[in-house]
């Protein structure tokens, strides 16, 4: 079943990143909750769990053509659909937010595998060839109904991370498959005209954040207490940092969300500038590995399908970082490999499970 | 399909440069900010990083006690449980003011009140909330301290003066430090919310009673919690002052007062030390070292009789017939009269338009200075005034320590005033009248000494006209009782006044207690020889139809002040007491009585039973 040649082409450089930044969020993880009180399984023996059973879902999905995903893209997609319905009805109540289901031993966020689902619809959907200059309007309209059916489900739990995610996946794609210019015009302004509607459907703690954000000093003890906090943490931790378990921002919880959204704080406490640079650089590396597999793909589906991929995890890290950095508003959106959470290292190991399987059979047909 | 999918492939390869691009500038703007984070802030950041986790706890050091001259205790220190929040901390919680607020019974507006505090408070430096709170209070606030960030409760050493109000003019009391202070000591010895030393002795040795506050360094959860201890430095207790006053004898002193205001000083004759101190009425110390509120201290400013006032030093009262002592020095030195010059009293003594009267109504008949002295005989003493001029009196007074300031070491101490020609002129640009000369003679007029001022006189007297300095404290020892500091007696000057004078002076003090007629009989022992002089200060000039007995039915503010000053025993001097009362009407009647008391505690003798008002007053002796 498993072609000689397919192992041959394994991409080890990718999987090797992926290892490494796992095993550093690990480690990570391992300090920050180390000074909590120990109640049940330690976060980061779970964080290994979930690693395991990502790395196992990655092999599976890297060995399985990916061609055959391009007719199971919409069951998948309808699936996870379905499965957000479900939160909304009968998902968990966390900290005002429904964003969980539970299956046997295990809770899951549905709106993770949205992300890999709506990616694989918008692969298949783009693998036909545009006409001249690019897709239309009119014929992005099947598209869009794609994108905005899972985006107001995850915007109903709220869920505004994953939603933005969503639509940043959504529009690099259609840049990266080309529409035309007047379309993309078309799109900026009507974008634009949307956001004081936008605005208006925000929670109020949302809008805090983005007010925050542009003016954090203006309550240093409120909504801009967390900002401020992870910039000290950051800022502290200077060129070589406090040392592994010696960050006192996070071990005596000055900061917010410090195993999730917040990782990176305690990461740039702890390591420093040269822990932060050995970190952003391997996400570099790796976006920059996934563009290469998306361009050397020998088809349109393969191509679309890994840049998605890595597209959702450029703009994962990307804005998880400059956000604890405090270049842009706190949003919740976590930091891949390296965030707590199981569903989110599930869904990014799928993803990179799917890079793989691209990058395997670039020299097969 | 297949043709299809291979055929685009080149647009993709041609976006890989942009999008590689589009990344590098998006993951550079990542290190650039980093760069600038961590490097070119790191210091300021790693700063405030340690001033989230680092807060300074203040270890408050014990402050010295105040002993009596016997080693018995006046003011110490006793642990109180004081209630503080850190208001960083509670503004993220603010549910924290109500609970605490349940607790200690304080609406949320006061503890609002009290958070918002001094402006320029550092920050995270914690408000005090409310001392000397109760155990009850205490086990429900450290039973709920988890749920209570922000708050902390530390024992912390208050002032307690067991004995309330006794001596508290001397003693003191000590306060929160103002602005002022602040600004004048410079903030690295006392910061806001230090105890100093406001008054009396807890002021004036405020430098030897305050000990060297320590410091714990803790680190602190982001909820203000404290997790563990850094680093400590300890507290090191202040120095104990010793105060020359006995014990037993200001208790007896302030007894013998009752519910009379003025002012009593004991006095040792041989060493200038202070054994009794009392100004009447008096306040109780503690009540400033506590949460004094703005009414306790407003009644205290506008009590009529001003009870912050310490009147034997700040009090400026006309001396009376106390002062016929110096007349009768500046008569007898100057050669103006001789111990048997004799003057005839008729009553009355009309000088230029007026008629200058005596206290005795019908005349003390014809007397020598040993009985004028002895009867207070006004009319003699105008004449003796007449005949060596006010600025004789007014040397003789110098002499004695008369204008100027004792030099105790106490804040704030009056001069007093001797009226001279010269000083007239300075004073109001007008030329003596002899008129007023009269006046002086008699202790009036322009005539102003406090209380110590007599005593000292007295005591100059008693001692062959050596002067010494007043001194309230005799000695400091640190807390292993090392000796500090002792303040060994000290002699500030010698009259010059022949010792024949001040033996005839003597003479007629002892004569003016222990002889009939004499005025001030009230003071009188069997045991030991008192000699003294009795003084009647008039507030406002009497009507010349005044009686006697009017002065009852004057309005308090308007009656004399009755002064007696003393020493005993008349052989061999030890003590000497003076004693004003304010308003009390005539020295011989009121204020002899009292200092019979102090004598009679300070010689171990028994008690006499009190005297009478009615009975002196059927003897019809007042000056």
């Amino acid at each position: 079943m498993i072609d000689r040649r397919l192992l041959i082409h394994f991409d080890w450089t990718l999987v090797g990143i992926v290892l490494l930044i796992a095993s550093i969020g690990i480690l990570n993880l391992y300090s920050v909750i180390s000074n909590g009180e120990v109640t049940g399984t330690p976060l980061y023996l779970k964080q290994i769990l979930w690693l395991a059973i990502g790395l196992g879902a990655m092999l599976v999905v890297a060995f399985v053509e990916y061609r055959h995903y391009s007719d199971f893209a919409y069951i998948a997609y309808t699936t996870a659909v379905v499965l957000l319905i479900l939160v909304l009805g009968y998902g968990i109540m966390t900290s005002g937010a429904q964003r969980w289901v539970k299956l046997g031993p295990f809770t899951f966020q549905p709106s993770e595998f949205v992300k890999i689902s709506l990616i694989m619809v918008l692969a298949k959907f783009f693998q036909r060839v545009p006409g001249r200059g690019g897709y239309s309007l009119r014929r992005l309209s099947i598209p869009f109904l794609l994108l905005f059916l899972p985006m107001v489900l995850i915007l109903k739990q709220p869920d505004l991370g994953t939603a933005i995610i969503l639509l940043l996946v959504f529009l690099s794609i259609l840049i990266f498959v080309k529409i035309r210019w007047s379309s993309l015009i078309t799109l900026g302004v009507m974008g634009i005209s949307l956001l004081p509607l936008v605005w208006r459907l925000l929670k109020d703690y949302q809008k805090r954040r983005i007010i925050t954000f542009f003016n954090p000093e203006m309550d240093p003890l409120g909504a801009g207490y967390h900002l401020i906090q992870s910039k000290i943490a950051i800022g502290s931790g200077g060129i070589t940092g406090k040392g592994f378990m010696k960050g006192t921002q996070c071990k005596l919880g000055f900061l917010p969300e410090q195993h999730t959204d917040f990782i990176f704080s305690a990461l740039g406490e702890e390591w420093g500038l040269l822990g932060c640079f050995l970190v952003v650089g391997l996400y570099f590396m790796l976006i920059v590995w996934g563009l290469r597999i998306a361009v050397q793909s020998k088809d349109r589906f393969g191509a679309i399908l890994s840049f998605g991929v890595v597209a959702m995890l450029f703009w994962h890290s990307f804005i998880n970082i400059a956000m604890v950095l405090g270049l842009m508003p706190v949003v919740g959106i976590p930091l891949p490999l390296l965030s707590y959470g199981g569903s989110f290292l599930l869904s990014t190991l799928i993803g990179v499970g799917l890079l793989l399987n691209v990058s395997m059979r670039r020299y097969l047909f | 399909m297949m043709e299809l999918n291979t055929q685009r492939m080149e647009d993709f390869k041609e976006r890989y440069r942009y999008l590689i691009l589009f990344a590098g500038m998006a993951f550079l703007l990542l290190f650039v900010y980093l760069w600038y984070l961590q490097v070119i802030k790191g210091n300021d950041l790693r700063q405030l990083s340690e001033n989230n986790r680092i807060r300074i706890r203040e270890m408050v050091a014990d402050r010295g006690m105040l002993l009596d001259r016997k080693g018995r205790i006046l003011a110490h220190n006793r642990p109180s449980f004081e209630v503080f929040l850190i208001p960083e901390d509670v503004r993220s919680n603010p549910e924290v003011l109500d609970k605490v607020g349940e607790i200690l019974h304080l609406s949320h507006e006061e503890i609002g009140e009290k958070i918002k505090g001094p402006k320029r408070r550092p920050a995270f430096r914690p408000v005090k909330i409310k001392s000397d709170i109760d155990w009850q209070k205490l086990a429900l606030l450290e039973s709920n301290k988890v749920h209570l960030p922000g708050l902390f409760v530390d024992v912390r050493p208050t002032r307690a003066y067991d004995h309330g109000p006794l001596a508290s003019h001397l003693i003191g009391y000590i306060g929160e430090v103002d602005e002022n202070e602040l600004k004048k000591m410079g903030d690295r010895v006392y910061r806001m919310g230090s105890l100093i030393g406001k008054y009396g002795v807890e002021y004036q040795w405020e430098a030897v009673l305050r000990g060297v506050d320590g410091g714990r360094q803790i680190e602190v959860d982001a909820l203000g919690r404290e997790i563990k201890p850094l680093r400590s430095v300890e507290s090191y207790p202040g120095n104990n002052v010793f105060l020359t006053i006995d014990l037993d004898l200001q208790k007896a002193a302030e007894e013998a007062y009752r519910d009379k205001n003025g002012s009593l000083i004991a006095m040792e004759l041989q060493t200038g030390r202070i054994l009794a101190m009392v100004s009447k009425p008096s306040f109780d110390p503690s009540i400033f070292a506590g949460n004094v509120t703005s009414e306790e201290w407003r009644a205290m400013i506008e009590h009529p009789f001003h009870p912050l006032q310490n009147k034997g030093i700040h009090g400026q009262y006309p001396p009376g017939s106390v002062f016929k002592i110096i007349t009768a020095i500046a008569g007898l030195e100057t050669g103006a009269i001789a111990p048997d010059t004799r003057i005839n009293c008729t009553g009355a003594f009309p000088y230029g338009n007026r008629t200058f009267r005596c206290w005795k109504e019908g005349g003390h008949g014809t007397l020598n200075l040993h009985q004028a002295i002895v009867e207070s005989c006004d009319t003699y003493f105008y004449q003796v005034g007449l005949k060596v001029g006010v600025d004789a009196i007014a040397h003789y007074a110098g002499e004695l320590g008369l204008g100027r300031k004792t030099g105790i070491a106490l804040p704030h101490e009056k001069a007093g005033t001797v009226p001279s020609a010269s000083w007239k002129k300075r004073r109001f640009g007008t030329s003596w009248y002899s008129g007023e000369t009269l006046s002086v003679a008699v202790g009036q007029g322009y005539l102003n000494t406090t209380p110590l001022q007599l005593l000292v006189l007295l005591s100059a007297v008693a001692n062959g006209g050596r002067l010494f300095l007043p001194q309230v404290v005799e000695r400091v020892e640190d807390i292993y009782g090392e000796k500090i500091k002792e303040y060994l007696p000290e002699e500030t000057g010698r009259a010059n006044i022949s010792e024949s004078t001040l033996r005839l002076i003597r003479e007629a003090l002892m004569g003016a207690v222990n002889e009939p007629r004499a005025t001030g009989w009230a003071s009188a022992l069997k045991q030991v020889k008192v000699a003294g002089k009795t003084g009647t200060a008039q507030v406002v000039r009497m009507a010349s139809n005044f009686k006697k007995g009017d002065m009852n039915r004057m309005p308090v503010k308007f009656r004399d002040h009755a002064w007696f000053a003393a020493y005993a025993a008349y052989e061999a001097p030890e003590i000497a007491v003076v004693v004003l009362v304010e308003h009390g009407g005539y020295g011989g009647a009121v204020a002899a009585p009292i200092a019979k008391k102090v004598f009679e505690k300070y010689f171990n003798l028994e008690t006499s039973p009190p005297v009478k008002a009615e009975a002196v007053l059927a003897d019809s002796v007042y000056d």
